[in-house]
């Protein structure tokens, strides 16, 4: 074994001898700089690789097309205005732009202003800020399920369908149909009519099939009870019914026991060509048209019965999509707006609200004449703030457009994407659609540089 | 007047609570979804649970935590984020430190260099570095995308962190100097206690970034170095089909982020007050 000891190493942080120096505090000012050098060397050597570097390489990068072997000017920049998915993509950021953040910042306002008044503030700030802590990504999958277009699964079809039945009296059986034979026979618009005329005082049943039991509406009854009632002098009456029994038996034309009615279905008594009188079945399918002359009648099932089912609204479709992202982009940023709002909001100064109020202002005047104009730099700042973040969105876009709907949806940043990376791979325009992205975000970013600056000093 | 007051207040009350609502009902989906099957989820939206909770079980969990590649996202997802938070907060603290108290040449050029890097979006990087951590094989890789997420919050977290330290009042350093503290000590000692504020509003804001990320990492990242946002967009085009893996994978993905909201309220609101700027 050796005995060889290594002298040793001296400690890196250890300041280097002094050198002979004849000035000792210029050598000290020498060792300060290389400490300070020390500091910032890290965040300068990436900031220079992966950020400086990087910028000068695009904005090169853009004057050559897609493989990067020719030199072609600014024809990239021109190119962009001529290829209609990159001008939809312009196009669609600046709807974003126009749209979110004045919304945004409106919508901001309104609850910064009316949360003052409750007691929960707190609660409600929390809530509405919670938002910011999501990822676009699962702000997205949260949103793709709400936007979903089937009723039976996205809460906002559920929502729009419920109101919509609400408020229309006829259920639809878009798939209910007779059988050949069996009293009723089909119009040429859709509508189905009794084939035997049939006077005041007789009992007409009309039986459909065609319509799965799990289809029927939860309020339908069994139609049995009703179909041996018998009508009035001036009546027509009947019951409207599923000619079918589940599990099997029944007479085919005839109510069973266990045939259900169809309820909300719209009748009509026809003579000569004319509707005389109408009304829509109950629960239990029955009917009962009443204040009939003598004479012979058909009784008719207008085509709106079978009409298509409302299906609610098809926001992921091409025409709603961006609507709709930018729906759930509110999602996310109302609370930052609104929390930044406030905060604006609670150093103004009190005793000039309450001097308006005492002199009869009322609450819109106030806020209005005195609060909006007071709080101008504040929404100045938000409205920005917003541009500048609304400009560069892309995980929201990219993950809430189905596949075939992307390209209606496109943005700025995932056409940037999709061209440089996502089958396009034309990093010339890629790299022009980056420089542009940047030069769009610069002025405002300048302000907001500014006005951080200024609030510092 | 009281009774109109009165009034005017509870159609406030009133008005909130539905916005309230409206802001919750969409986790709440996606929370409800979360514990539901796909064949539940086939059958009926989530508000049906409400009336048959029978639906909700942990199962979807279970299966997506047992599920590997979940798993090794989730642990991708930790092990970008706290790297990136920690390295940013530590870069920029010595670099915003020498900004704002030690004398170099060329110190406020460099700095106002800094600050106007704060415009360039990320995309504009993509490509460039990409090609770069290709030929130095970076492509691919946590450290790779680690560095650029450190890189990207740099010009933010100088700046926000140099003008901090600037508050910091000249006798206190000038004190701790003549006591015989090297800077480093000083930096140590004296700058990040008095500066634990800002730092923990950086930390909060870069550690909430990174973790959100997507486009970073959908490039940067290969499949066994996919974070869990990237994982599950991968997984978004047979939505619907894979509800029972992807609500629960973004409830995974977002409860971590919403906890430490809740946990830091505070800080948080600041922290991504300050860094709206970017």
């Amino acid at each position: 074994m050796s005995t060889v000891t290594t002298p040793p190493a001296r400690h890196a942080s250890e300041p280097p001898a002094p050198a002979p120096a004849a000035d000792p505090r210029r050598g000290m000012r020498r060792r300060g700089r290389i400490i300070a050098v020390a500091f910032v060397l890290p965040a300068l050597l990436l900031l220079g690789a992966l950020v400086v570097y990087p910028v000068l390489f695009s904005v090169g990068r853009s004057f050559f097309d897609a493989s990067g072997d020719r030199f072609v000017g600014g024809d990239n920049y021109t190119g962009m205005f001529r290829d209609p998915a990159t001008l939809k993509a312009i196009r669609n950021s600046a709807i974003w732009v126009v749209v979110a953040p004045a919304l945004l910042t409106g919508l901001g306002l309104i609850l910064a202003v009316l949360v003052e008044k409750i007691r929960w503030a707190t609660a409600f700030k929390l809530l509405m800020f919670m938002p910011m802590a999501v990822s676009f990504l699962a702000a997205g999958i949260i949103f793709r399920l709400a936007y979903d277009e089937d009723p039976d699964k996205g809460v906002l079809n559920a929502a729009v369908v419920g109101v919509h039945d609400t408020f229309s009296a006829t259920s639809s059986y878009p798939t209910a149909r007779a059988r050949d034979g069996q009293g009723l026979t089909k119009e040429k618009d859709g509508a189905y009519a009794t084939a035997d005329a049939a006077s005041p005082g007789s009992v007409v049943h009309l039986g459909l099939v065609g319509v799965r039991p799990q289809d029927l509406p939860a309020e339908a009854r069994p139609a049995y009870p009703q179909a041996s009632r018998t009508a009035g002098g001036d009546e027509l009456t009947g019951v409207a019914y599923l000619d079918f029994t589940p599990g099997g038996g029944g007479t085919q034309g005839q109510v069973d026991p266990d045939e259900s009615g169809l309820p909300k279905l719209r009748v009509e008594a026809v003579r000569d060509g004319e509707t005389v009188a109408s009304t829509t079945t109950a629960a239990d399918g029955s009917f009962r048209l009443t204040g009939l002359d003598p004479g012979t009648y058909t009784l008719r099932l207008p085509a709106e019965n079978f009409a298509p089912r409302f299906d609610g609204v098809s926001w992921l479709g091409p025409t709603l999509v961006t609507p709709a992202i930018i729906g759930a982009y509110l999602w996310i940023w109302t609370g930052f707006a609104m929390v930044l709002i406030g905060a604006g909001l609670s150093t103004m100064p009190r005793d000039v609200l309450e001097a308006a109020r005492m002199d009869g202002a009322s609450e819109w005047q106030v806020f209005r004449r005195i609060t909006v104009p007071l709080l101008a730099p504040v929404l100045t700042v938000v409205f920005v703030t917003l541009v500048i973040n609304v400009m560069k969105v892309f995980d929201l876009v990219y993950v809430i457009a189905p596949g075939p709907v992307q390209e209606d949806a496109t943005v700025l940043a995932t056409q940037m994407w999709l061209v440089s990376f996502g089958g396009g791979s034309d990093q010339g325009l890629g790299s022009a659609l980056g420089v542009l992205l940047l030069l769009l975000v610069i002025p405002a970013m300048v302000f907001n540089v500014h006005r951080f600056r200024r609030s510092q000093s | 007047m009281k009774l109109t007051r009165w009034l005017g207040n509870s159609v406030v009350q009133a008005f909130l609570v539905v916005v309230g609502l409206i802001w919750i009902t969409p986790l709440a989906g996606l929370f409800l979804s979360s514990l539901r099957s796909a064949r539940d989820h086939a059958d009926g939206g989530w508000w049906t649970a409400l009336t048959s909770p029978g639906q909700l079980s942990f199962d979807n969990y279970t299966e997506l935590l047992g599920n590997s590649g979940m798993s090794q996202a989730f642990w991708n997802t930790v092990l970008i984020s706290v790297p990136s938070t920690v390295l940013v907060v530590g870069i920029a603290a010595l670099a915003g430190y020498a900004f704002a108290w030690l004398e170099f040449p060329g110190r406020d050029r460099l700095f106002l260099l800094v600050v106007a890097l704060l415009v360039v979006p990320m995309q504009v990087g993509l490509l460039p570095v990409a090609k770069l951590f290709g030929e130095l094989g970076l492509f691919g890789t946590i450290p790779g995308v680690v560095l650029f997420h450190v890189a990207y919050g740099l010009p933010f977290a100088v700046f926000l962190l140099r003008n901090y330290f600037a508050e910091i009042p000249r006798e206190m350093l000038e004190a701790a100097r003549m006591d015989g503290g090297t800077e480093w000590r000083i930096f140590f000692q004296l700058v990040l206690p008095v500066g634990r504020p800002a730092l923990a509003s950086l930390g909060i804001f870069q550690f909430l970034w990174v973790w959100n990320d997507m486009l970073v990492a959908l490039l940067f990242a290969n499949a066994s170095s996919q974070p869990l946002t990237v994982q599950l967009q991968s997984q978004i085009r047979q939505f619907g089909s894979n509800i029972d893996v992807l609500a629960p994978g973004a409830f995974l993905s977002l409860i971590v982020p919403v906890v430490v909201f809740f946990a830091f309220q505070r800080h948080f609101v600041q922290g991504v007050m300050a860094g709206s700027v970017k």
